[in-house]
């Protein structure tokens, strides 16, 4: 029997999603290349596994400086939380200051880097170090001019580290983000695993991604994954990875509208997705209070994301409805976030939902509208961060509520209908429906997963009291496409009304 | 002429060892008039001075005294580039002399 587990060994690295994309981390006893243009994050890569190997994994780390002085590296490391001194006293850290001097250097015939190997082999025994990270090997080729000879050598010393049992990360730059692995080709002899780290501008935001493109002996997910850097270091948002492994509730919610409740067959499941897609002003924002509102009452917590309204401005139409969201927020059932889409790239707001929704613990999500975010994004992004977003909440139990506004009046699909219609278990449609002249709104269970709804467009109408649900339409058709039509009562129908009068 | 204090830093007793010693020898000999300090350190013996030095490549050769502090790399086998870095110039090279010696 093969196992793959038992073929190669990994190691973790501690970055987030990282040994997910990787199936365990980086390959054990081989030598990893880290390539990224300038400023794609290398040096924190490199910071992170550091720190966290010493911290979590308890693992001695070498760390090879080549570009910047020692003293910058740990100062910059400190910002982080990453007490670098207090590694190397707790005999947990060696770090080899090979950055350029400033004392000119002068050329006078044949010479190797046999000091920089004996300095890393002697440190890598004093300290039992399992780990090497030299960062960034390209700031050699600048300091000796002499890219032959530093290739060679650069491979003596990953050689050497090999033989010694050490699993080596280098780090190098590349100049275009498609384009040649690294500048001076030094991943045609390091040929274990490359990673790419690549900073993208695309309309006008920057996306990082990361991209296993090689690991030797090694399964690995392919293609590029979105991460994102904050105070605590390097999130990998691994999409493709994520299982399709949610466990199903049978348990039901309230939407916190009785005839909305009757329409979804009792309720929404407390694990669902819901997605309410209607034009502007079709009473999105409404149902959205109105579920907040319920589950508040039924004293269940809350994160409300809006992306369209101010806090002012939410809490003002919520009370019009009859909802206090500022006393749920007093009571800490509630939290509202108001952020603009613009704020940041996906993303951050993927990490920032995930790092509220773990500090809130939140029973339900409200995102007022999801597709104010498809402006900030490329298509492909915005699928990225919907899968992300949406795979969270339900392996964190949490039942979602997320609004599409459609791109015009009659309805219509937008680019969030397109993608999480299949990931959502509930979608409700709202539509006007213009009736003699008179702009009508209708209400429908277009999908409801595992349980029986109604299939019937009903009207429905706002008032001070909230939303209510009336009776179905009668002789009008083709609502949902958003080209309402009167067609004939049928013959019963009309003989109905004949004997009423 | 002030006194010469010079490090030596190599890698085993490799044939590049051998002759940046005796390279350095005959420099310091022929132009220093004896009035130097020459010390030849073996990083595979004392790391640790590697690490305090910063040496990286091997053989370095530092000029400690008189300042200031230079580093020369290699086998010390080009004289003049030595002498140039020892900020000694024995000779002044003709200047309309292009191309090889």
């Amino acid at each position: 029997m093969v196992n793959v587990d038992t073929l190669t060994d990994k190691i973790p690295t501690g970055i987030e999603g990282f040994e997910h994309i990787t199936y365990g981390g980086l390959t054990t006893g081989k030598t990893s290349l880290v390539v990224g243009t300038s400023g794609t994050g290398k040096t924190m890569f490199a910071m992170e596994v550091l720190s966290k190997g010493v911290t979590i994994f308890n693992r001695p780390v070498v760390f090879v400086t080549l570009e910047e002085p020692s003293d910058d590296i740990k100062n910059n490391a400190l910002k982080m939380g990453w007490d670098l001194d207090r590694y190397v006293t707790d005999k947990m850290l060696k770090v080899i200051d090979a950055s350029p001097d400033p004392v000119p250097l002068e050329k006078t015939g044949d010479y190797d880097l046999s000091g920089l190997l004996t300095q890393i082999a002697h440190s890598v025994k004093e300290i039992k170090a399992e780990v090497v990270i030299m960062d960034s090997i390209g700031s050699l080729f600048y300091q000796f001019r002499d890219v032959g000879l530093i290739r060679r050598e650069i491979f003596r010393i990953v050689a050497t580290l090999k033989d010694l049992g050490v699993t080596t990360i280098l780090t190098a730059e590349r100049t275009q983000e498609y384009g040649p692995v690294s500048k001076h080709g030094v991943e045609e002899f390091i040929t274990d695993n490359v990673i790419i780290l690549r900073n993208v501008l695309e309309e006008e935001k920057c996306r990082r991604t990361i991209q296993i493109l090689k690991m030797r002996g090694a399964l690995h997910s392919k293609g590029e994954f979105p991460f994102t850097m904050s105070r605590t270091g390097i999130h990998i948002i691994p999409l493709s990875a994520a299982e399709l492994k949610q466990t199903s509730s049978n348990i039901r919610v309230s939407s916190g509208n009785n005839d909305l409740d009757e329409m979804t067959g009792g309720g929404f499941f407390r694990d669902a997705i819901v997605l309410v897609s209607g034009p502007t002003g079709s009473g999105k924002t409404l149902m959205s209070a109105t579920f907040t509102g319920a589950a508040c009452e039924n004293k269940e917590k809350v994160l409300l994301l809006a992306y369209e309204e101010s806090r002012e401005q939410l809490l003002r139409n919520a009370m019009s409805w009859g909802e206090n969201f500022q006393n749920y927020e007093n009571e800490e059932l509630m939290k509202i976030i108001c952020v603009y889409p613009e704020a940041m790239g996906l993303e951050d707001h993927l990490l920032m939902i995930r790092t509220e929704i773990e500090k809130f613990k939140p029973d339900r999500l409200v995102i007022d509208s999801v597709s104010a975010l498809e402006r900030i994004a490329t298509v492909k992004n915005f699928r990225e961060f919907v899968i992300g977003l949406t795979s969270f909440v339900k392996e964190e139990n949490i039942c979602s509520l997320l609004t599409s506004t459609t791109p015009r009046l009659s309805g219509g699909d937008s680019v969030t209908e397109q993608h999480i219609s299949t990931i959502t278990d509930i979608i409700i449609l709202l539509r006007y429906v213009e009736i003699n002249g008179v702009l009508r709104r209708g209400i429908s269970v277009i999908k409801m997963r595992g349980s029986q709804h109604d299939k019937q467009i009903r009207e429905f109408s706002i008032d001070t009291g909230g939303l209510h649900i009336a009776e179905p339409f009668k002789n009008i058709q083709n609502i949902v496409l958003g080209i309402p039509s009167q067609s004939a009562p049928s013959e019963s129908e009309q003989l109905g009304e004949m004997f009423k009068k | 002429m002030s006194k010469f204090a010079l490090k030596l830093y190599i890698t085993g007793k490799t044939s590049k060892s051998e002759r940046a010693i005796n390279n350095l020898k005959n420099i310091c000999d022929e132009e220093l008039g004896g009035q130097y300090e020459m010390k030849v350190i073996d990083v595979l013996e004392r790391p640790q001075l590697a690490e305090d030095e910063k040496i990286l490549a091997t053989p370095t050769l530092i000029k400690e005294l008189p300042p200031p502090l230079r580093r020369i790399i290699g086998d010390l086998s080009d004289k003049e580039k030595v002498l140039l870095g020892l900020d000694l110039q024995p000779y002044i090279k003709p200047p309309q002399k292009k191309g090889g010696e």
